[in-house]
């Protein structure tokens, strides 16, 4: 991984001066994740660069992450992160460019305090979330920007471009506020860290970003990648912003990045399946339920308002799922009242399962079309033959809905996971076939706003017996 | 008096200890009964508070005791109550609980002098009670004592001296149901109602000769059997068929010959209270029998009076492992005595409600059966014998003009006599076993249960005695195949890991092939098999020879033929038309290589490898390699232009021009190895599929042949189809033979310079036990070029090797071995015919076993 900067601000060698590190020497420095190294390419009166080399030691990383890191790119034994710019190059900046990045100069402070022609190149920077996010995040702060894609192997064109680009920004800059936007700025576009982010990131970044953060246009894309996506620190930054008060412990919380919420967000769809699926299972009069495949449990907390059901129960097939369940709905705190309407229980939906026969209903919330169709007619068997609860309530997409969607590709589905969506026909078709197998009657309802043409965005099946 | 001081008791049943306290009972159990048998209340009350005279605790230590003794009968072990047991009602949850489990209720009443009790408590200093509780015993136990046998106690001995006490010897008899020491071969033959005809043949057809003497003007038959085989009948040998006194007279000879066992049938017990001249409707085929005794003598009919008198409800055979009952058992039955179970065994379970024939309707208990033992029964007429859960119901309905079925156990061979017409009409048409309807989801087999996955679970496999999941492998494993899997069904063999070879010393290297072959040598191994280790998917294929037996064998309504699925269980393609298009030139392969005819089996499992690695692994590769390649070319190359400059500056920049240099000689060789392995796949013929093992046909897993046998029967079948199918390159190499050890790690140098990933070498043997237990089955020995794709671009950098090198393999080997006994076994039951759950036990142990954190490089 190599930073370069270059300046022709006459003589280009001040530029030794402003970074405390003679053009004529080469100066090298260990840190955790292996050896930086900082020298001079060219060094003439017009022109100078100085070049920062990142060796970075693929088995120590390895070794030094055994478990620290499950998911991410450090989640994989082999991985980019010893060649691409990344928060290392930060920790690099910080610790070879210190004075420079606090903006001293012992022999130019004067130069220090103003703006010189800058040149800097980034090879590679690891661009997640496309170039044009350049783009956004420099030029407002004054960048030229010039971006030179790498293919992902010359080798096999159809493979396309890698998200890893050569960059080039030209400004006229203060020393300082270059090395602080890179600084912030290199790990917002890599998205990942090295380190565990914690409550004093987000104090870092609140010092980093004064005089220009505020004002920038992606404030909120630059903290809450900044801060790895964790909401309650990416809060506490925002407001900490706006606010300038003592940022709060705030606790840290795993936000799966779930692309289906992303698309269907604007039409509040999440809240009001919920709340028509709990208004559904409260008209039918049951008292307790079982949210099969309840994953964090947003139905659950829903269903607890409720004080008819007296007996609920969550079933995934996913422990890890389970536990975050648990946190979210802050099982530990609940009263001993509360918390004994309530259990969360690992089980799957295409075994038979005793525990499904007490409750008076079933739901299914958007969980079916996780199912590989060929197993459909396992779970009709657990759910409808062997548990035959009063009720059962399924939801799935409708996959004719999808055509509203901007930004969706025809042929796409809404989630990765997901092995079919079906159109209303489908899905009817399949409930009705279910109904009269197993003796319920079956009814339809759409949940969401319906499209004249292509029907509400999800579907509802309510089965009674 | 020697005789009388013996005294018989079953070896399962409960034993109640009753008298005062001071008469002797904890003495006397701890002389007569092992002291896990035996629970004391006194015992339970020191548990429970540390003090073992505690009064306020006695409820507490009840608890205990009658939880003890529940989990003991549960698991069906003779259990003593020590306690005072004097009140009635002090007897009778026990009794109850007794009854629950089908254990006969033994009582060893102690009514000894009051003084010896006084005597006795006098010489315990924490027995400090007053002479008034001694009393009160006496006073309850003489009170309840003429209602003890109506209690519900089976038998009943009293002592009413100390010497008499002293005197008693206690045997233990095997229940008249348990004959698990006998393992046959057996025959076992199901309703035989008056067929003597069809029994006749039948008998011929299984090699028994049988001879009609009537020379002393009597009918006399005596059958001889083939060397050491037994028949057992399965009840309801009489009534509604034409000649019932000779199939009577058969079995009754062979039972006395030692030749057979018969149990109770339903007809029997209603024939002999007929008998006996008890008031019975002359219904179901009764009045036939009757009939036809008429013109039998009064000494026949005694005779068999008794042989039915003397028929038993079942047996329990082969230590445990199979079952024979008229109607079938439950688990929870087996090997006990009881009236229930006695009842059981005769009429099944019935609902209580009647159908439209009038004919009780039978609760299908084989749909739940989930016991271990094999059940053998007849009773309800099927058209065809299949087996269900473990179960199976060979009663045909001869006499209604079906066929006469038996099993041959354990070659577990149907073999069957047609009637030679139909007796009787039967009152209702005769039900298939599996179900009314025909749609093979709603088989009793086709569900799992949770509880036959999820938890702590021990595995009994035929190459590992046991094989433990820890509930939090099962968990995720449950994860896994819920989300994930093709259908159970289908699912019938999971391949184990492989380790890789010790890792080398050898310069430049982390593995190479002397070390493969030094291993195997080391233990004991001769010769083994080295085969090309083909850079693709390891993928499994369940291939059937025709259309038909999806549902025939597997149970699975479709026309497929087979199953292509990958080493997690998961599809393999999610293209339908290319799995038909697979499966159906492999099939046609297994057709002209006469492999269906040769091994006499409609289907095959295959361990194989499907390439190129791109078809399955394309994404990873671009996302993964692809762009490790992409990062560390642009990077490196960067870095070397600027420290050239540098150089030209005159920097003293000379060690790292090398290092970058050479770093990025390193990053263009990784996108070099992992471009070895990727092609684009248009059509059915740019894949290559490469079989490696082929692990099971009908009738059992081929682990018992060597892999020689494996790779010649493999070379046939991919002769039949070269496009598709590509033979495993090999070579069988003698470890002891320094220059075939030789030639064999030039031919791996040479293959893996070429891009090959390597090689894996094997035990000629299949199934290889060394020293130590069990070896490797394979271990893997993997090139250079290719361990650059898994460790990284640098990897081979001295100063990176030295570290890779500390690796451990303990753990993966581990894993592998008890990966393979699982796979086998599960392959192993699969033709067996055993039920889905027990198949799919073990896949699932190897998924569970899978999610176990080991380093994914090995």
């Amino acid at each position: 991984m190599l930073l370069t900067i270059t300046t022709t601000h006459r003589p280009a060698t001040d530029l030794g001066y402003l970074l405390h590190k003679n053009p004529n020497s080469l100066h090298a420095r260990e840190l955790a994740f292996g050896r930086a190294h900082l020298f001079y390419p060219e060094a003439s009166e017009e022109r100078c660069t100085a070049a920062l080399l990142l060796d970075v030691d693929p088995v120590q990383l390895v070794r030094g992450c055994e478990g620290a890191w499950q998911s991410g790119a450090f989640g994989q034994y082999v991985n980019d992160r010893p060649y691409v710019a990344s928060s290392f190059l930060s920790a690099a900046i910080s610790k070879l460019l210190g004075t420079a990045l606090a903006g001293r100069s012992k022999e130019r402070s004067e130069l220090a305090k103003i703006a010189i022609p800058l040149e800097v190149c980034i090879a590679p920077l690891a661009c997640r979330g496309g170039c044009e996010l350049l783009e956004r995040l420099f030029a407002p702060l004054g960048y030229e920007v010039e971006v030179e894609p790498h293919p992902l192997d010359p080798a096999f064109p159809d493979w396309g471009d890698s998200q890893y680009v050569t960059v080039t920004l030209r400004a006229t800059k203060r020393i300082t506020d270059l090395l602080t936007h890179l600084f912030v700025l290199v790990p917002v576009l890599d998205n990942q860290k090295h380190y565990y982010v914690g409550n004093d990131e987000v104090e870092k970044l609140l010092a980093k970003g004064t005089g220009w953060l505020d004002e920038h246009p992606d404030k909120d894309l630059i903290v809450r990648r900044y801060l790895r996506n964790q909401r309650s620190l990416t809060r506490v930054a925002l407001e900490g912003l706006a606010a300038r008060e003592e940022p709060q412990t705030g606790e840290v919380q795993e936000v799966l990045d779930a692309p289906e919420e992303e698309l269907e967000k604007p039409i509040r769809l999440n809240e009001l399946r919920m709340e028509t699926v709990t208004r559904t299972l409260l008209d039918a009069g049951a008292t307790s339920v079982m949210d099969l495949g309840c994953g964090q449990g947003r139905l659950l907390r829903s269903l607890l308002k409720e004080k008819q059901f007296t007996r609920i129960a969550g079933l995934d097939v996913a422990p890890k799922v389970l536990q975050q369940a648990e946190r979210r709905l802050r099982l530990e705190r609940m009263p001993d009242r509360q918390r004994a309407r309530i259990e969360l229980l690992q089980g799957s939906m295409l075994y038979r399962d005793q525990r499904m026969k007490a409750f008076d209903a079933l739901a299914a919330v958007e969980v079916i079309e996780h199912l590989e169709p060929e197993r459909l007619p396992a779970f009709e068997r657990v759910v409808f033959a062997e548990a035959q609860p009063p009720t059962v309530v399924v939801t799935t997409p409708n996959r004719e809905y999808n055509a509203t969607f901007e930004d969706m590709e025809p042929e796409r589905l809404r989630h990765p996971d997901h092995r079919f969506e079906w159109t209303r026909v489908e899905f009817e078709s399949w409930a009705r076939g279910v109904a009269d197998r197993n003796d319920y009657q079956v009814e339809f309802d759409g949940i969401g706003v319906v499209h004249e043409e292509h029907g509400a965005p999800t579907q509802m099946a309510v089965f009674s017996r | 008096m020697t005789d009388k001081n013996r005294i018989n008791i079953p070896e399962y049943c409960m034993v109640l200890l009753v008298g005062p306290t001071g008469c002797g009972k904890s003495t006397f159990a701890a002389r007569h009964f092992r002291s896990t048998e035996v629970i004391s209340s006194d015992r339970c009350r020191g548990i429970v508070s540390d003090d073992e005279n505690d009064l306020e605790a006695t409820h507490d230590a009840f608890a205990l005791l009658n939880y003890t003794a529940e989990t003991r009968l549960k698991r069906r072990r003779l259990t003593v109550i020590d306690a005072t047991n004097v009140r009635s009602e002090d007897r009778r949850d026990l009794i109850s609980l007794a009854k629950r489990y089908h254990a006969l209720v033994v009582a060893f009443v102690f009514d000894v002098p009051e003084a010896l009790c006084h005597e006795r408590n006098a010489l315990r200093p924490d027995r400090a009670f007053g002479p008034h509780v001694v009393r009160n015993h006496i006073r309850s136990l003489r009170r309840g004592q003429r209602r003890m046998d109506r209690d519900g106690i089976r038998f009943i001995y009293r002592f009413k001296s100390e010497e008499e006490v002293d005197a008693v010897e206690i045997l233990r008899d095997r229940l008249w149901v348990d004959k698990r020491d006998e393992q046959g071969p057996f025959d076992i033959i199901g309703d035989i109602h008056g067929c003597a005809t069809e029994l006749e043949q039948l008998l011929e057809k299984l090699g028994y000769g049988v001879t009609l003497d009537e020379s002393e003007g009597d009918r006399r038959y005596s059958v001889t059997a083939p060397e050491g085989r037994r028949v057992i009948f399965l009840g309801d040998l009489v009534d509604r068929g034409p000649r019932v006194p000779d199939v009577l007279r058969i079995a009754k000879s062979m039972v006395d010959d030692g030749i057979a066992r018969c149990v109770l049938g339903n007809h029997e017990a209603k024939l002999g209270r007929a008998m006996r001249g008890r008031n019975v409707k002359l219904t179901h085929g009764l009045a036939e029998t009757m009939e036809q005794f008429e013109s039998e003598s009064d000494a026949f009919k005694k005779e068999m009076l008794r042989f039915i008198d003397g028929l038993i409800s079942h047996f329990v055979l082969d230590d445990g492992r199979l079952v024979v009952a008229h109607a079938g058992l439950r688990e929870e039955m087996q090997n006990r005595s009881s009236g229930k179970v006695r009842s059981f065994a005769m009429y099944g379970e019935t609902t209580g409600e009647t159908d439209d024939f009038g004919l009780p309707v039978r609760f299908d208990w084989a749909s739940e059966y989930r016991g271990k033992a094999r059940v053998v029964y007849g009773h309800t007429p099927v058209p065809e014998a299949e087996w269900i859960n473990n179960t199976l119901c060979i009663d045909t309905g001869c006499v209604f003009g079906g066929k006469l079925t038996a099993l041959s156990y354990p070659e577990m061979e149907l073999v069957e006599v047609p009637a030679e017409r139909t007796y009787m009409e039967p009152a209702r048409p005769l039900i298939p076993a599996s179900d009314v309807t025909s749609d093979p989801n709603a088989a009793p087999d086709a569900l799992l249960d949770l509880e036959d996955v999820t938890g702590k679970r021990i595995i009994s496999t035929r190459l590992r005695r046991a094989v433990t999941l820890r509930d939090d492998q099962s968990a995720a494993a449950l994860e896994v195949m819920s989300r994930f899997a093709i259908d159970p069904r289908w699912l019938i063999y999971l391949p184990p890991t492989m380790s890789p070879s010790e890792t080398s010393a050898r310069e430049g290297f982390l593995e190479h092939p002397e070390d493969a072959l030094r291993y195997f040598k080391a233990q004991g191994v001769e010769s083994v098999v080295a085969q090309e280790k083909h850079m693709g998917s390891r993928a499994v294929l369940v291939v059937t020879r025709d259309d038909s037996v999806a549902l025939r064998r597997f149970g699975i309504e479709s026309d497929a033929l087979g199953a292509i699925y990958t080493r997690t269980g998961r599809p393999f393609f999610y293209d339908p038309a290319i799995v038909a298009g697979v499966l159906a030139r492999v099939s046609k392969a297994a057709e002209q290589c006469g492999l269906w005819d040769a091994l006499e089996t409609d289907w095959l499992c295959l361990d194989a490898e499907i390439m190129p690695w791109s078809v399955k692994a394309q994404s990873l590769i671009e996302h993964q390699y692809g762009a490790v390649g992409a990062a560390a070319n642009a990077g490196l190359q960067a870095a070397l232009v600027t420290v050239q400059q540098g150089v030209a500056r005159g920097l003293d920049l000379e060690t790292l021009r090398e290092k970058m240099s050479s770093r990025f000689d390193n990053a263009v060789a990784y996108r070099k190895a992992y471009g070895h392995y990727v092609w684009p796949v248009e059509k059915l013929e740019d894949l290559r599929i490469a079989p490696f093992h082929l692990l099971g046909s009908e009738g059992g897993v081929h682990d018992d042949k060597s892999h020689r046998w494996h790779m010649e029967q493999l070379r046939l079948l991919c002769e039949a189809d070269e496009d598709l199918l590509f033979q495993t390159d090999h070579r069988f190499i003698d470890v002891a033979d320094e220059a075939q050890v030789q030639a064999a790690c030039e031919w791996w140098l040479e293959m893996t310079a070429k891009g090959g990933e390597g090689m894996v070498v094997k035990p000629m043997d299949f199934v290889t036990r060394g020293p130590r237990g069990y070896v490797q089955p394979a271990v893997k020995c993997r090139g250079r070029e290719y361990l650059r794709i898994i460790y990284g671009p640098d990897y081979d950098r001295p100063e990176h090797l030295t570290r890779l090198r500390r690796r451990g393999l303990g753990r993966k080997r581990a894993l592998a071995l008890q990966e393979f006994a699982l796979g086998i076994e599960a392959l192993e039951r699969f033709a067996n015919r055993e039920p889905l759950r027990r198949v799919h036990e073990c896949v699932f142990g190897v998924l569970a076993m899978e999610s176990e954190a080991v380093d994914p490089r090995l």
